[in-house]
């Protein structure tokens, strides 16, 4: 067997979309600033001298045109890979999304799905401030219709991709703006990626925390720091935000017996406040103490770094949440 | 563009290049300041449209109201706030214009009725329709200005905004920058038809194109915009020429476009051509030139030290200004 090869976030997204782009020649890529300048992010960086300018297709400030134009491009028989920016700017199209290829399969009676899938960035971390720093998965994840997923690892990064295309539905795609640089080790399970499902990305017994995205690391990095004092905390990767994956956080909470919900969206109306009432649901009996969540602080994220930082779910307040629910003192 | 108007007068002349240089020097010590770590976050600059902000800001009264773009540090020097507390916005620091919350895209100040640094692209203009609607409807003659850049054009809410005003024939100023790209993208690669101003005839509004590297030009221009919005005949769009002189951002490294257009472009820089009239006309000396830019940069130098004497916020106050503290009338 080969030894891993390590590469950035940022790297395994683009082998994603240069395999699809390779594999299949309905495949192509859109959105502003995808081709000459690289991708904002320059994760599609190379791939227009590659792919040319068909395939790698520059568009204008007009997300709700060229959203639109995707969702319009899968019923015509392409499968068109979608890029905008952020999910900040992603509002700019939330009707062709929402109104559109959310709703064409139910209201044509099955006659058109729409298999688009629509990449966008999400998060904070980088002082980006009020508009360009949300996280909004839950708006998104409430919509039937929809399928949404967050790759959090290298090997989900590198193999989402190929998982939402091959998807006859619409696949809204997160990418937290904050993995991006993040190096990793690309093994083998990113060849065999499944569009749905979520995944414990660490095993434990003392406590289970739910995550998805960028958060996945901050709980990461708070379960090391746990596991000094002998708290052995499991973490379920969520990866799917619509559908969610029950089964699995259920029978990690059945081990555990306490659960602690890290969401990068506002508490209010969260992904996270969906994941505890499932829980609550179907394994209220399970539980020796009430479900706890860390989300981001209730306002628009600010733009200095101290503020920033105090408004996201940080490892320090993953460690308090956490000790203070085992009944440890802080 | 080489001659100066008749009865020009030397202290115009050195205020309008003044006014461009403390923008220049500012800008020019905020990118060592951001690569210092100072500030952070996304930084642009506006190098080579100085005279757009400033020949704008001549002919706009106190009681106006502006709307701009991330793209606004000139906006906001030309239009009077204080060097210091925007220097201290870009630090992130209490005593910053949007008390540090918003950073360089989000520049707010109340007192000069600058309602923001939007970093939306095309937010910021259904927000100047609303400004001047109220104009109307509270029945004065003040006007609202909104500058956005080429890239902009491609939006709906451009169209929908530049209709509406139209159609309501609020006194409104639409100010696009045409400077070409729009992050890496080149007009003609986004633009069907790239002439900008022939888009207002769609809506029956007012335009011109105006040569944005010429503050004179400029300043004309909008004098004749202002007139025609204050008398209540609707809404003007100045479609600005211009030229980004530096990158996007402070990420962009400028792949898509060659070093020797934007060295083409430098020749033609407001604050060049400006100094170049000036002298030639006998109105400005090497000396004259220098001592404003020692003014500049003394008060540069004094913005930085506001900036980094200021405090940061208390991180108990996380949550302040997310709702209005005080009920207004
Ligand atoms: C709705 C929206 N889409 C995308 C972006 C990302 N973005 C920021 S600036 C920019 C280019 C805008 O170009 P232009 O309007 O010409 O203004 P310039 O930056 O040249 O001043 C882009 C694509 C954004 N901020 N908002």
């Amino acid at each position: 067997m080969t030894a891993p090869a390590r590469i950035t976030y940022r790297e395994a997204t683009k082998q994603g979309i240069r395999e699809a782009l390779l594999a299949d020649p309905r495949v192509f890529l859109m959105g502003e600033d995808v081709g000459k300048y690289g991708g904002c992010f320059a994760v599609s960086k190379g791939l227009l001298d590659e792919f040319g300018e068909e395939r790698i297709r520059d568009t204008p400030l007009s997300e709700s045109a060229f959203v639109g134009a995707g969702i319009g491009a899968a019923l015509g028989g392409l499968r068109p890979v979608v890029e905008v920016m952020t999910v900040n700017f992603s509002l700019l199209a939330l009707d062709q999304i929402v109104n559109t290829a959310a709703t064409l399969c139910h209201m044509s009676g099955g006659q058109f799905p729409v298999p688009v899938v629509i990449r966008m960035a999400t998060g904070a971390g980088r002082q980006l401030a009020a508009q360009h720093s949300h996280s909004l998965e839950a708006w998104y994840a409430s919509v039937p219709g929809l399928r949404v997923v967050e790759p959090a690892t290298i090997d989900d990064a590198r193999g989402m991709l190929r998982a939402a295309l091959a998807s006859p539905d619409p696949v809204i795609v997160f990418e937290p703006i904050s993995l991006y640089n993040m190096e990793g080790d690309l093994t083998a399970a990113a060849e065999n990626v499944q569009l749905e499902g979520a995944r414990v990305h660490r095993a434990g017994s003392s406590v289970t925390l739910v995550t998805y995205g960028a958060s996945l690391w901050r709980c990461v990095a708070a379960a090391e720091v746990l596991a000094r004092d002998g708290i052995d905390a499991e973490i379920v990767d969520l990866r799917s935000l619509r559908p969610l994956d029950d089964a699995t956080v259920l029978d990690s909470v059945r081990k555990t017996r306490r659960v602690v919900i890290v969401d990068e969206g506002w508490r209010t109306c969260s992904l996270a406040a969906e994941i505890g009432q499932r829980i609550v649901e179907q394994g209220f009996y399970d539980l020796d103490a009430p479900i706890a969540r860390v989300c981001t602080e209730e306002v628009p994220i600010p733009y200095p770094k101290h503020l920033e930082d105090a408004a996201l779910p940080g490892p320090e307040r993953i460690v308090s949440t956490v000790r203070r629910l085992l009944g440890h003192a802080d | 563009m080489s001659g100066l108007p008749g009865g020009f007068t030397r202290e115009r002349g050195l205020h309008l290049l003044r006014e461009m240089l403390r923008i220049r020097e500012f800008e020019d010590r905020c990118a060592e300041l951001y690569g210092a770590g100072h500030i952070r976050g996304f930084l642009h600059l506006c190098d080579g449209e100085e005279a757009i902000a400033v020949g704008v800001m001549q002919v706009l009264g106190p009681d106006d109201a502006l709307v701009s773009t991330y793209r606004e540090h000139g906006h906001a020097l030309a239009r009077g706030i204080a060097m210091g507390p925007l220097l201290a916005e870009l630090y992130g620091k209490r005593a910053g214009c949007s008390g540090g919350r918003g950073g360089s895209m989000h520049v707010f100040d109340a007192a000069t009725r600058f309602y923001g640094g939007n970093a939306i692209v095309g937010g910021g203009l259904p927000l100047a329709v609303g400004l001047g609607l109220a104009e109307k409807l509270r029945g004065t003659r003040n006007v609202s200005a909104c500058f956005f850049g080429e890239g902009a054009v491609a939006e709906g809410e451009f169209h929908e905004s530049m209709n509406l005003a139209a159609l309501w024939r609020l006194p409104v100023l639409f100010i696009c920058e045409n400077n070409l790209y729009a992050m890496g993208t080149a007009l003609a690669r986004s633009e069907s038809q790239t002439d900008i101003r022939s888009k207002a005839a769609a809506y029956d509004v007012r335009a011109a194109a105006v040569d944005g590297m010429d503050v004179l030009a400029v300043e004309q221009a909008a004098r004749d915009a202002v007139e025609h919005a204050r008398a209540g005949r609707g809404p003007v769009l100045l479609e600005m020429r211009t030229y980004r002189l530096r990158a996007h951002s402070m990420f962009d490294a400028q792949l898509y476009r060659d070093k020797a257009e934007v060295e083409e472009w430098r020749k033609r820089g407001p604050l060049t051509t400006l100094t170049a009239r000036l002298k030639s006309a006998g109105l400005l000396t090497e000396d004259d030139f220098q001592a404003l830019l020692r003014e500049a940069d003394a008060e540069v130098a004094a913005a930085v030290e506001f900036a980094t004497a200021a405090d940061w916020e208390p991180v108990a106050d996380l949550a302040r200004h997310v709702y209005a503290e005080a009920v207004t009338a």
